[in-house]
């Protein structure tokens, strides 16, 4: 069994889907009252189907059968060397589709089909979950429209080939920045008029209640194989756990299984693009300002009208101005520590891991590479030698070559 | 001035409310100003100001090609409220229309005030439900300001009931399942909503998305008491951005017919 979607911890929302209660914490359904049967079906349908064995034992058989999972955990041993602690790296980036975000969409598309729905529709960014949105929905038989921004599709030509091969209907967004929020709100104004037989598959745990949660429960999978396999192949848990944080699914999936382990850190390292003091940065938690967008009340790059300010990151995956409202409650609990990387940082880390490990990280993940390189030393004086830091490597990096060649003008003749 | 006024003169004249929208900033914070007087002028009896926002959910896209412009063009929270004071000052009820963010951001209790220091009527929040809106609900209580939340054709009855127990002024029945915008025909979810929501409420109910002209506004004035017209006055200040008189005279005239449209039921 990889998957224990059912299974809850001291960290969940409640009914209404607040973190951390109504009054001092994060979520919530702030959505048009044309959602609000919808949203409440899908919360019912979310909670019969997790109760339900027949339901998991399916959606563990496709995740092994189809995706590839459970993903291994590698004692990533040169890297250790270097840090002077122990790397354990959990391997997304094997996963079909080349990341952590399989595992969302086959969850979702699997209630979709359960809940007698044709149609899915899905917000991307730089394109891998729109790529996955339409891969599931091939495996499925669903029809699938795929919304991305203009300036996206522009840039992720690759992608946008990919979707289309799959059968999917890519549908350039190109109001406001033309990028992922823009696309979120194409995304909902399409779900406005077809939400009697349209699923929308959401990319990330953020979004109004139950997203948050339902996409947390698909995806824990990543934290309930690792927290197994730390203790089968490497005698117990580690010291820290640490994750890149966008929106957060994949932070969210690795930490679930260890947020009642209270002696087990928890780390998240937002995108610092050019670096927090100047401005031009997706470090949500950081930047400490809660609001409301897409649905939930939580930590959004703002200015003093409560307008979204465009976040920047090299990493398109982590380019978003807002995070799931569980992660901003995990902060605000102190239950998990959050700080950013920078662009430099992550760039560094990706070659790090590229020269010393054999494996092309997701430019997302080399900002969890980097955490981990920066808390490594600390990690290492309160835990002693022998010290284990547990790294979410949520997906590989050949979408992010073109990135790279400019980055470290690896296409120079000289 | 709660809305409910103006519903009550249109009833005893046993015609439809006309209700008008632009957002402020649209084409411009004086520009705005002028537009919806000429619309007040012209006939409409409530008029709804739209409170520009980076990410408006249930805006179709000329709405949010007008409001683009309006922050393109640098307009503020501050400047909205200076054009509610203006509107208001005509002495037609003028509400807000607003995504819920940028009145969390203000601080509710202080944007309400500011806003009943404008003389506006209230709010219209269309990304909010009242179970997710205590903090505004207990404001504009205080205060005596209308809150005007939505029902759609896909709302349950349970839900419309706890809408419409926590409306004041008006409710605003969604005509179709979709985001705003005009549309060629007008819609047969709207009527059966109407009459759903009637049996749980003596407040008037409105009726918006998608209405452009006089004679679909003639057919919804059979069964609501207010018509709501956002769209269609935007539409027609974006084809005629080159000339200002020009685009004044077209809003006056799409006024009078929709005006005579209510009054047609």
């Amino acid at each position: 069994m990889t998957t224990h979607i059912h299974e809850t911890t001291s960290f969940d929302a409640d009914e209404f889907g607040w973190f951390g209660g109504e009054a001092e914490g994060f979520g919530g359904r702030f959505m048009p009252e044309a959602l609000m049967k919808a949203l409440i079906e899908l919360d019912d349908a979310w909670q019969k189907a997790k109760a339900d064995p027949e339901f998991v034992a399916e959606f563990d058989a496709i995740l092994r059968d189809y995706a590839n999972l459970p993903s291994p955990l590698y004692h990533a041993t040169r890297l250790s060397e270097q840090l002077g602690v122990r790397i354990l790296l959990k391997r997304e980036d094997l996963n079909h589709t080349g990341a952590h975000k399989i595992r969302n969409v086959l969850g979702q598309a699997l209630l979709t089909k359960r809940m007698g729905k044709t149609r899915v529709i899905a917000e991307t960014g730089a394109g891998q979950h729109g790529v996955a949105s339409a891969t599931a929905a091939a495996y499925f038989g669903l029809d699938c429209t795929v919304y991305m921004g203009k300036v996206d599709t522009d840039r992720q030509a690759l992608n946008v080939a990919r979707m289309r091969l799959l059968g999917a209907e890519v549908v350039p967004v190109p109001s406001g920045s033309g990028t992922l929020k823009d696309a979120i709100n194409e995304a909902l104004r399409d779900w406005v008029a077809s939400v009697d037989h349209t699923a929308y598959l959401f990319g990330t745990a953020a979004g109004p209640h139950p997203f948050p949660t339902l996409v947390r429960d698909i995806v824990r999978g990543i934290g309930d194989e690792a927290r197994a396999q730390a203790i089968e192949q490497f005698g117990g848990l580690p010291n820290a756990v640490v994750a890149a944080v966008g929106g957060g699914s994949n932070a969210i999936g690795l930490f679930t299984a260890f947020l009642d382990d209270s002696d087990v850190e928890i780390h998240g390292f937002e995108a610092g693009g050019d670096g927090f003091e100047t401005g031009r940065h997706a470090a949500t938690i950081q930047a400490n300002d809660p609001g409301v967008l897409h649905g939930a009340r939580t930590y959004v790059l703002q200015d003093e009208d409560g307008q979204t300010i465009e976040s920047h990151s090299i990493s398109a995956g982590l380019d978003y101005p807002g995070v799931g409202p569980q992660h901003a409650w995990l902060a605000k609990s102190g239950r998990a520590s959050y700080t950013s990387i920078t662009d430099k940082e992550a760039m560094d880390a990706f070659a790090l891991l590229s020269r010393s490990e054999g494996i092309i990280p997701a430019i997302e993940s080399a900002h969890a590479i980097a955490g981990a390189i920066k808390i490594a030393p600390e990690i290492k004086e309160r835990h002693g030698e022998g010290a284990t830091i547990l790294i979410n490597l949520s997906g590989r990096g050949d979408k992010d070559m073109g990135t790279a060649i400019d980055y470290f003008k690896l296409g120079d003749e000289k | 001035m709660s809305t409910s006024v103006a519903f009550e003169k249109a009833k005893a004249e046993n015609r439809a409310a006309l209700v008008g929208y632009l957002p402020a900033g649209f084409p411009s914070v004086e520009g705005s100003i002028e537009a919806l007087t000429t619309m007040v002028e012209a006939g409409c009896d409530i008029i709804e100001i739209g409170l520009p926002y980076s990410d408006p959910v249930m805006d179709g896209p000329t709405i949010q090609d007008a409001v683009q412009q309006a922050l393109d063009g640098g307009v503020r929270v501050d400047d909205v409220v200076r054009v509610v004071e203006a509107v208001a000052s005509t002495g037609v009820p003028t509400l807000i229309m607003t995504s819920w963010n940028p009145i969390e951001r203000r601080g509710v209790d202080r944007f309400a005030q500011q806003l009943q220091d404008a003389g506006g009527a209230g709010l219209i929040t269309p990304d909010i439900t009242p179970d997710f809106a205590q903090e505004w609900i207990e404001a504009a209580d205080a205060r005596d300001l209308d809150k005007v939340f939505l029902v759609a054709p896909s709302s349950t009855d349970e839900r419309i009931a706890m809408t419409t127990a926590q409306c004041r002024g008006f409710v605003y029945a969604t005509a179709v399942m979709g985001v705003t915008g005009a549309r060629a025909k007008t819609s047969d979810l709207a009527a059966p909503l109407v009459a759903r929501t009637r049996t749980t409420t003596d407040l008037p109910i409105g009726v918006g998305l998608g209405v452009s002209n006089g004679a679909q506004a003639a057919e919804m004035a059979a069964y609501a008491d207010g018509v709501i017209v956002g769209s269609a006055f935007v539409r027609t200040l974006l084809d005629n951005r080159s000339d200002e008189q020009a685009a004044l005279k077209a809003l006056a005239s799409l006024t009078e017919d929709l005006a005579a449209g209510v009054r047609a039921r």
